[in-house]
């Protein structure tokens, strides 16, 4: 009955047939009934606007457009989503009224096809009156930040503070206080598959039928529900039967869900929605960004005896459902693998112009421990000790050990795990190859990282963020049940469904290893069914893949279901065999009594005998059909009145140690080794495991070097393609060692505990901890802010060499758009100039393809123009001004530009200068700011397309002015300094 | 994200083609390899009204060498450039330059000239173009051969007309003595360079081009640079240019690329020259 | 040639894993929408549709192409082959699929059929390619579930029993 570790590390993979072979089938591949339409969404390009009108006339008569929604219809069929603590916003899948985050869904478009529908998005007029972006986490809490939302008076969503041991009385006697403050990016672990929902409606009686790469947890069914007004029994959500990774993000297709949804019910036709990479990045979901200072109280030894946590956490526009589970998560692991005692926590939730944030892979932990980490290598360096002493020191050493916030860790031995990875790691190489490596001036550094990662989340560490008083008004929530059935079929087969949604880690092979363990079959003799149907199967509001649940929960009910199934089949046996149950011995797919082999009936025969012959059965049994288990852990309670949480229920340990090197040509980060030490509790199948820990680890090396998601100061968001969001491939991982020990945890019936999102927790901090080592020669102590690229780095390198004399830098150094300068000399007189700049028609006739000019006052002129740079050109709305008039000297021009590439603003200064001949030199200065897809997707042309479309506009004016005499054009200068 | 709808031509000769291009004016482009364009095209950031295929056009893809050019007709894949037996001899700059454009997926349907008409700043092929003095030849009405600074004119803007493709482009062949070196820093390899350079050494003459800083390739010579004096021009040369701080790197970064690439490209080129 | 009007379908002729097909599209229509949608090849994934994940690859005529940057109609009267044709006969895989199921070279599989595209193209036409031309054709993909490294060593055992069947062949 135990669970044979050694075989099951070669066994291949039940899934992979049909993943190789091409014919697994994944969300767009599903077959979908005649008639459904195809949605297509029509997003904000601002990152904060009012939305004044929208004018959908022309898209509904574009032949194949069946219907366009926006926010005001959806809000007649569906009530805001949830919000994960009590406060009043709203927060609806689309926007109503008020755009809050660049990519926010404004309308939908459904239509015969995909390409149809994106037709008609170009046709839809949105007006906007674009609001102040609130961008940065500190900034919006700032006392004269705008107010995203006007239920509220500030962008505070949630403050909490917490206080465990007597964390004042720990610093008062503390000899040192050490401190970091971190700021961690945005960043998402992008499943190569996005999100897709196919969703029907039927008003007369079945309600919703959903199918979508969902992952759980299923506890947003019933907000999903909830959000659509029906009870849960009219929302049916299904999963398809492969799912293209996903890390946590999918379980933020809910919100899409529920839009989908609720518009098949208005069209009354199902609808298909296939999310695209550009949304995807945009607006599918973030991990949180935040801002940490924590501080130390510490020993001259470096032995920490408080911590201070404060954090800003940000959560994008809305604080909705899952949040603020991010920040709660790792409640139970504030001190990490360190014995802390005395623990103090400050925790604000800001609301920003940003994308919504949700489930990513270390869900919490990347930003825990970045700022917990680097905290622990600043204590070395400040008191000048090793900073493996001050880890060794401070790690928990006897278990099970309850932290200072009410979380019990298992199992673990964190000593044992340390020793053996820098004697196996060969952590004394290392050092020398950094002592060599500096001695030849090379730039290399080292850096550590400890970490104790949970897993199997307690669904009630959310209620943390609420006071006591607040939990105890709404009822206890707690737990983290796992279910799984296992069913017999009229020939015996077995078949095992479990609810763990998987996408791609092998959950079937897994199973089915365990099931025909138990149950003396062949692997490929059991069936395992991953999809998942809320109408059918046994489900809990934990069911799903995340927080790494599947080894340790998952498999504990599986573990249960298969025993207790067991258990009545031997039943069953022994009446037929006329024995003892408990001599019953389940092998080779047959049963006989222990010792006599020979005298054995089939498997197959024994679990079809309830389907066949029930009267065959003893007398007070059941027949045995189907045996559904739950799983539950009685260690996962409810918070207590003193805010102490047993947040997850296993824990695994990770001690990480790599070598790294900057480029002396480059200036990139090279990893040069990299050493992970788990301890995950017992390993079911090494060959996964170690799939498990690579992918993370590549994940986090993208988020340590790479990744980010970037917004400009006015909130557009820069990130929009693979190109800008850089996913590492092949040639940017380094190689990794991988060691083990394994403490199994006591708590799970398979002794496993979570592997899955340990790496990118350690691995963004180990890294940045080495660079700051190697930069720590030269440069002391540093921050760092991820992701560490070599433009980064430089700011610590040696000072530039000095500009020769007479530089002038190409464009004005201050504003924060794209800035820039220009002259022309053209020959005309400056008054000549000042008349056609005066003229709003001439204005507007002189920009390619402009017409419908209008003057709603005189200093103002509104048109339609193309504009554009080579292949890439876009009809725009332009608004221009004129002010600070000095005539015929200088004016400036304020414009603005919106078009469906995106939109545009900027003020230029314009002054003429008459010259000797009669002409006139042309000069002016600009800052702009561009936001939309052209942001998002042509980030790296910007600066110089605003260049080119600004030039063209004076180039034009020039001509203008002066006559088509091309001489004068080719004397335009981009760059002013003469030449 | 899918394209908005536009004609299609397949041209059976370059008369076809241009005869297409004249009569649709602005809004035709010419698709061959597609990896630049249907791109654009899918993100709707170009919306031309026609595309003429000009890939099933007769001796299109024979490369040839001409009065000591290399001469690469429009349907030229890059693939198809990169594996030529004798490309090391005849233009090593190229040699150098090809792996770092795209990858191996991209450079199988890529187009030489392709890569060219896109304009791009930071392309490979074009710094090699005018690294190494090459021409542009145009096919419209009638048929122009441009010098490459002169073809390329901005950021993705080119000097060709709306009527008119390129038709080859043609890379003069290396001489004795020459050496030639190529080097590139992007954000991962086979991403858009955020500096390239090129080398060029003949005796002591030294010819240096910049990719990825400013709108356009930029070429500097120098009739003699010693060793001592290559840090300060290299400095002249990065502070001269028109760096800019974006998303990926700042404008600092970029002055120091140019400044140690500079130096290591200079380095090996003379190394191959001797 | 005739020229083909955006808003109508167009009859295109190509050959799809060796069977000639027959089916209509506009001119707009991508190939991987095409092999997906209108021929019902699934097995060919789209994860991002501009050109740099490497989801989408299939083989075209001689070479690699990215299925997402190629328009249906540039596809008319050529030779595509997508996963579907990797495995010798229904329910067996290929030397290189093999591997990759040895060395647990997938997991969610999503970014898998563009990368066998690759790397089976690789070991066909250059059957001694060793580390760095796989890792090569490999920088060409992106993946999120491996780490790549099961990949690289999958493939570089099935470039050796690929190597050894010619010997003995």
């Amino acid at each position: 009955m135990a669970f044979d570790t050694k075989t099951a590390d070669v066994e291949e993979r039940i899934e992979d047939g049909a993943l190789l072979s091409g014919s697994a089938q994944f969300i767009d591949d599903l077959p979908f009934a005649v008639g459904t339409l195809h949605a297509a969404i029509l997003r904000a390009p601002h990152a904060h606007a009012s939305i004044v009108s929208i004018d959908s006339s022309r898209a509904r008569a574009l032949p194949g457009v069946a219907a366009v929604i926006d926010g005001t219809a959806l809000a007649k069929v569906s009530e805001p989503l949830m919000v994960g603590v009590k406060i009043p916003i709203k927060c609806w899948p689309m926007a109503v009224d008020r755009a809050r985050y660049v990519g926010e869904p404004v309308v939908v478009v459904l239509a015969e096809d995909r390409y149809v529908a994106e037709d008609a998005l170009d046709l839809i007029e949105v007006n906007y009156t674009p609001l102040p972006p609130v961008i940065d986490p500190e900034a919006a809490l700032d006392m004269n930040a705008y107010v995203l939302h006007e239920e509220l008076e500030n962008n505070l969503g949630s403050e909490r503070t917490f206080r465990y041991g007597d964390p004042e009385s720990a610093r008062e006697a503390a000899p040192r206080c050490i401190a970091v403050k971190v700021r961690y990016p945005r960043n998402s672990c992008t499943p190569m598959e996005t999100y897709g929902v196919l969703a029907e409606y039927d008003p007369h009686g079945t309600g919703y039928d959903i199918q979508a790469n969902f992952q759980g947890p299923f506890s947003i069914h019933p907000v999903i529900a909830r959000a659509l007004k029906v009870p849960g029994s009219k929302l049916r959500l299904r999963t398809p039967p492969n799912s293209g990774g996903s890390f946590g993000v999918k379980q933020g297709v809910f919100p899409y869900i529920v839009l989908m949804a609720a518009c098949a019910r208005i069209a009354a036709r199902p609808v298909k929605w296939i999310e695209d990479r550009l949304e995807h990045l945009t607006a599918s979901v973030s991990a949180t960004n935040r801002v940490v200072e924590l501080q130390a109280a510490v020993e001259p030894d470096g032995r920490v005896t408080a911590l201070f946590w404060d954090q800003i956490e940000d959560v994008g526009a809305y604080l909705r459902a899952p949040e603020p589970a991010t920040l709660y998560r790792m409640h139970g692991n504030l001190c990490g693998a360190y014995d802390i005692a005395n623990l103090s926590v400050r925790n604000r939730i800001v609301m920003t112009n940003k994308t919504p944030t949700g489930l990513n892979r270390g869900f919490g932990g990347p930003q825990i421990y970045y700022a917990l980490e680097r905290l622990m290598q600043r204590i070395a360096q400040e008191l000048e000790l090793d900073p493996l002493d001050v880890i060794r020191r401070n790690l928990i050493s006897s278990f099970p050990y309850r932290t200072a916030s009410g979380t019990t860790y298992d199992s673990g031995d964190y000593v044992r795990a340390f020793d053996v990875a820098l004697n196996d790691g060969r952590y004394g190489e290392l050092l020398s190859r950094r002592d060599l490596a500096r001695a030849a001036g090379r730039i290399y550094g080292i850096g550590l990282t400890a970490a104790v990662e949970p897993s199997v989340s307690n669904m009630g560490y959310l209620s943390t963020a609420l006071t006591p008083a607040q939990r105890a008004k709404s009822g206890p929530k707690n737990g983290a049940h796992a279910a799984a059935t296992i069913s017999l079929d009229p020939v015996g087969s077995v078949t095992v469904q479990i609810d763990s949604v998987p996408q791609g880690q092998g959950h079937q092979t897994v199973a089915a290893k365990l099931v025909s363990g138990v149950l003396g079959l062949r692997s490929k003799d059991v069936r395992v069914v991953a999809e998942f149907d809320t109408a059918k199967d046994a489900w809990s509001i934990a069911a799903g893949n995340y927080s790494s649940r599947f080894a340790a929960s998952t498999l504990s009910a599986v573990q249960l279901a298969a025993d207790r199934l067991r258990h009545r089949l031997a039943r069953i046996a022994a009446g037929q065999l006329n024995g003892r149950p408990e001599d019953i011995v389940f092998a080779g797919g047959r049963v006989h009594l222990n010792g006599n082999p020979e005298a054995s009936i089939s498997f197959a025969r024994i679990a079809s005998a309830s389907h066949w012959a029930p009267g065959t059965l003893p007398d007070d049994m059941d027949p045995v059909v189907r045996e559904t288990a739950i799983w539950s852990p009685e260690e996962l309670a409810a918070p207590t009145g003193e805010d102490g949480i047993n947040s997850s229920l296993c824990h695994s340990f990770i001690f990480d140690f790599c070598g790294v090197e900057i480029d002396a040509v480059s200036g990139q980060v090279r990893v040069d080794r990299y050493v992970t030490m788990h301890d995950c509790g017992r390993v079911l199948h090494a060959g996964m495991v170690e799939g498990q820990i690579r992918g993370a680890f590549a994940q986090a090396i993208g988020a340590s070097l790479f990744e980010e998601f970037a917004y400009g100061p006015d909130g557009a968001f820069l990130a929009g393609t693979f190109a800008d969001y850089p996913v590492p491939t092949v040639l940017e991982i380094p190689t990794l060692d991988i060691l083990h020990i394994e403490t199994p945890s006591p708590l799970t019936l398979t002794g496993a505990k979570g592997v899955g999102e340990g790496n990118c927790m350690s691995t963004p901090v180990c890294v940045a901890n080495a660079v700051a080592d190697a930069l720590a020669p030269k440069c002391g102590a540093v921050d760092l802010v991820l992701p560490l690229t070599p433009a980064r780095i430089a700011e610590f390198l040696d000072a530039e060499p000095a500009a020769p004399e007479g530089y002038q830098p190409a464009a004005p150094t201050t504003g924060k758009g794209l800035t820039g300068r220009g002259r022309a000399k053209v020959s005309a007189s400056p008054q000549a100039i000042w008349d056609l700049l005066m003229d709003p028609e001439q204005l507007a006739a002189i920009i390619p393809g402009a017409h419908g000019v209008t003057q709603p006052s005189e200093d103002r002129f509104s048109a339609d123009v193309t504009l554009g740079v080579g292949p890439v050109k876009g009809r725009y709305k332009i608004d221009v001004a004129l002010s600070e008039l000095d005539p015929p000297s200088s004016a400036l021009l304020t414009g603005r530009a919106a078009g469906a590439l995106g939109m545009g603003e900027g003020t230029g200064h314009v002054s003429l200068t008459v010259l000797p001949d009669g002409g006139t030199e042309i000069a002016y200065e600009y800052e702009a700011r561009v936001g939309g897809k052209v942001a998002s997707v042509g980030g790296r042309l910007l600066d110089g397309a605003a260049r080119i479309v600004i030039g063209q506009f004076f180039t034009a004016l020039g001509r203008r002015a002066g006559g088509q005499r091309s001489l004068f054009a080719r004397l335009f200068v981009w760059i002013g300094d003469g030449k | 994200m899918k394209p908005a709808p536009f004609d299609y031509l397949r041209a059976g000769t370059v008369q076809e083609a241009q005869a297409a291009l004249a009569a649709e004016g602005e809004g035709a482009r010419v698709i061959a390899g597609g990896q630049s364009l249907v791109a654009m095209l899918n993100m709707r950031l170009a919306r031309p009204t026609l595309l003429v295929d000009v890939m099933h056009v007769a001796g299109g893809a024979e490369i040839r060498v001409e009065r000591g050019q290399l001469v690469v007709p429009f349907a030229v894949r890059q693939a198809a450039l990169l594996n030529r037996r004798d490309l090391l001899s005849e233009v090593p700059l190229l040699a150098a330059a090809l792996p770092w454009v795209g990858h191996v997926q991209t450079r199988a349907r890529g187009t030489v000239c392709g890569s060219v008409a896109h304009a791009d700043p930071s392309a490979e092929i074009a710094l090699a173009l005018v690294a190494l003095d090459g021409r542009v030849h145009l096919r419209g009405r009638g048929a122009r051969r441009l010098p490459a600074a002169e073809f390329f004119t901005g950021m993705m803007q080119t000097a060709a007309r709306p009527d008119e493709m390129i038709e080859a482009v043609s890379f003069p062949l290396s001489q004795e003595g020459t050496g030639h070196a190529f080097n590139e820093v992007g954000i991962r390899h086979g991403d858009f360079a955020i500096v390239s350079v090129a080398a060029i050494a003949t005796g002591d003459r030294l010819r240096l081009a910049i990719g990825g800083v400013n709108d356009t390739p930029l070429v500097r010579d120098w009739s003699s640079l010693d060793e001592r004096q290559v840090d300060d021009a290299l400095n002249d040369l990065a502070w001269s240019l028109d760096a800019r701080n974006d998303l990926h790197a700042t404008a600092r970064y970029r002055r120091d690329l140019v400044r140690r690439l500079g130096r290591k490209t200079i380095k090996e080129a003379r190394q191959c020259a001797a | 040639m005739r020229r083909l009007i955006a808003d109508q379908t167009h009859s295109i002729s190509l050959k799809l894993n060796g069977k000639p097909v027959h089916a209509e599209a506009e001119p707009r229509m991508l190939l991987s929408d095409f092999i997906r949608h209108v021929l019902g090849a699934k097995g060919t994934h789209v994860g991002c549709e501009h050109g740099v994940c490497g989801a989408c690859t299939v083989r075209m005529d001689d070479g690699l192409a990215r299925s997402c940057l190629t328009l249906a109609v540039q596809a008319d009267g050529a030779e595509i082959e997508t996963v579907e044709h990797l495995a010798p006969a229904p329910g067996s895989l290929s030397v290189l699929q093999n591997s990759f199921r040895r060395h647990h070279a997938l997991q969610c599989g999503f970014c898998t059929a563009g990368i066998l595209m690759s790397l089976d193209t690789l070991l066909h036409d250059h059957p001694e390619a060793g580390e760095t031309e796989i890792r090569d054709a490999l920088a060409g993909h992106l993946c999120r579930c491996t780490g790549y490294e099961p990949i690289v060593t999958a493939a570089m055992e099935a470039a050796k029993i690929l190597q050894k069947e010619r010997l003995n062949a």
